[in-house]
């Protein structure tokens, strides 16, 4: 299996339709095919053993892909947010490699040891318009396709490995070829280091979807690019949805085009996908549930479970709007308790995921995949009875208070009721008498006020006592990466004094 | 006669049809195409055959096709004009089940 083998049948399918646009540049399926060639030929001829990408969303990131495939190269986007100095560390690790970066950056990294660094904008000129290569890749199944860094915010970053076996088999077992109309349009504004920035490429080829690229999300210029290209598909993180719905609101006209909304990488907050489904009405809502090791999506909670929860008076389906969804047809889901026993419904535990697309693994580490080929996910939660999956934090962030397992989530919920509560971030502290107390940082709404007592009787009032938080910070905002993802870890270590 | 493993890829010795397998029993299966075995993708087909005309009602890039049972499923990845069979019973196409785009 290769990669490769989803955009050849694209070409086969559809080649004459565009497959790619960003800006006002366009590449169509045989175009990309035919650059993907070309630039797997430099790739070859330089010598390197992985093909780096460390730049904004440009058709290089398509072309990187499957070039990287078709010359047997794992492909690695690195995150355009790190520093010179982190570059140089994670440079090292894939060395020797060749590195496409945008022109401001590629001058202050070209002394890279043992790495051929080539501003974007000299090499895609260089790989468009070549006559088509014969079609050649290797088609071992377990050949690393994609790698991709972790943040590292504990730690030296890790490398997920997703291999073409993973990838392909995710692909072929949720998109159905060519399904999309010729007028689809799918907005991608994740960034290329993302695995859903990588499976919105695949997919898209797979699907006959025409890619729309957006290379730094702002609210103003996601709507406007959605408005412009008339995109029918869309993929976003909880907060880019919040600030999207936002910045709609005020706007007094919706995305006519938009037909199908989905989201995931991070937990919705309920009051952002309701203020969505009453602005968009007519567009499809799908929470999709899924990892890096997992190659992306292995739940999902499609459209009529949107409606039917959001409609229902029923708590136990209403409540589905914060549920994940059901597995795809292609994985299997279990909820385990810590001695791996599986556990029932309603019962909370470890979600573990079984599947061909399932990688659960880093470079130069064991995989974590059992004998029985069951990944532990390390994030918690329940099913229900119909086997819809509600997640309930990482397992890592629970805190453990003399015995008492108390998961953050829960209390951040309750907090977050507080009409002078704009954010939070709950988490352990050391206890001399519990083990761990619970802890939360606190950023007020604007001009509303609220003293630590009073929220610590707010949330003792709703939950146990035992979940009232012993100590309250106030900040001025939380730290978040780039996908929305709350960093509760460093928010922690700057509470316990480790970071100024 | 062979054991199937899903990823593998057979062609059609007598037209351009491919397929990868995505689902196999845990069986020996003999698929055809044409008329006529499949041989592994990176073999050499033998020269001089043609397709039977009971088995070409040819093949659609991208579909599924499976067995009575649905435990054999073969995705193809090139068409052809050759007809999909397991051991003489041409395969089905399998109709799609669409989920929500989820990327």
């Amino acid at each position: 299996m290769n990669l490769m083998m989803l955009l050849e049948m694209a070409v086969s399918g559809f080649g004459d339709r565009v497959a790619v646009r960003s800006g006002t540049e366009e590449l169509t399926y045989q175009q990309l095919f035919d650059a993907a060639g070309a630039a797997a030929a430099a790739f070859e001829a330089s010598g390197c053993e992985n093909a780096a990408l460390l730049d904004v969303n440009s058709l290089a990131v398509p072309v990187g892909l499957f070039a990287s495939a078709w010359a047997g190269r794992p492909f690695v986007p690195l995150n355009y947010r790190l520093t010179d100095a982190e570059i140089e560390a994670l440079a090292e690790r894939i060395a020797p490699s060749f590195l496409v970066t945008s022109r401001e950056r590629a001058d202050a990294l070209a002394k890279l040891p043992r790495t051929t660094v080539v501003a974007r904008e000299a090499f895609l000129p260089r790989v468009f318009g070549k006559p088509a290569r014969e079609p050649s890749w290797p088609m071992d199944p377990d050949a690393i396709a994609i790698l991709l860094f972790t943040s590292g915010t504990t730690g030296a970053p890790k490398a997920a490995v997703i291999r073409h076996k993973h990838l392909v088999s995710y692909i072929f077992g949720s998109v159905e070829f060519g399904a999309a109309g010729e007028d689809e349009a799918a907005l991608v504004s994740v960034p290329p280091y993302h695995i859903a920035g990588m499976a919105a490429i695949t997919s898209s080829v797979y699907a006959g979807r025409r890619i729309v690229q957006l290379p730094a999300f702002s609210a103003e210029a996601w709507i406007e690019t959605a408005r412009r290209e008339r995109v029918t598909h869309a993929f976003v993180v909880p907060t880019m949805l919040g600030r999207i719905v936002d910045a709609l609101e005020p706007l007094d006209a919706g995305l006519p085009h938009l037909r199908a909304l989905s989201y995931g990488g991070g937990k919705m907050p309920l009051p952002v996908i309701e203020r969505a489904m009453r602005l968009l009405p007519r567009t499809d809502f799908t929470n999709a549930y899924g990892l890096t090791e997992t190659s992306s999506t292995i739940a999902v909670l499609g459209p009529e479970d949107h409606r039917a929860a959001a409609a229902s008076d029923d708590p136990a389906i209403r409540r589905r709007l914060t549920s994940v969804g059901r597995p795809l047809p292609s994985v299997e889901v279990e909820i385990r308790d810590p001695e791996g026993g599986r556990l029932g419904p309603e019962r909370h535990g470890e979600v573990c995921v079984r599947g061909e697309q399932v990688s659960g693994e880093y470079l130069g580490r064991t995989s974590t995949v059992d004998r029985e080929g069951w990944f532990p996910t390390r994030d918690g939660g329940f099913a229900d009875l119909d086997g819809y999956l509600f997640l309930a934090g990482r397992i890592d962030d629970v805190i453990v208070r003399g015995g008492e397992n108390i998961s953050p989530g829960d209390i951040e919920d309750v907090l977050l009721e507080h009409e002078a509560v704009a954010d939070c971030a709950v988490f352990g502290i050391p206890d001399e008498q519990w083990g761990e107390a619970v802890a939360a940082a606190i950023v007020l709404r604007p001009g509303r006020k609220a003293t630590a007592e009073d929220l610590q009787k707010w949330v003792r009032d709703r939950l146990r006592s035992s979940r009232t938080p012993q100590r309250i910070e106030f900040r001025d905002e939380l730290p978040y990466n780039e996908t929305g993802k709350l960093l509760r870890r460093r928010v922690k270590a700057e509470l316990a004094g480790e970071i100024p | 006669m062979a054991r199937l493993k899903t990823g593998t890829r057979l062609k059609s010795v007598v037209c351009n049809t491919q397929v990868m397998v995505v689902a196999a029993p845990d069986a020996d299966v003999d698929c055809s195409c044409g008329g006529h075995p499949m041989i592994d993708a990176a073999a050499t087909p033998p020269e001089g055959l043609v397709i039977s005309p009971e088995a070409a009602k040819g093949t659609t890039l991208g579909k599924r096709y499976v067995n009575a049972d649905g435990k054999l499923e073969l995705l193809c990845i090139k068409a052809g004009e050759g007809s999909l069979a397991v051991g003489g019973v041409a395969l089905v196409l399998k109709e799609a089940k669409p989920l929500p785009s989820s990327d």
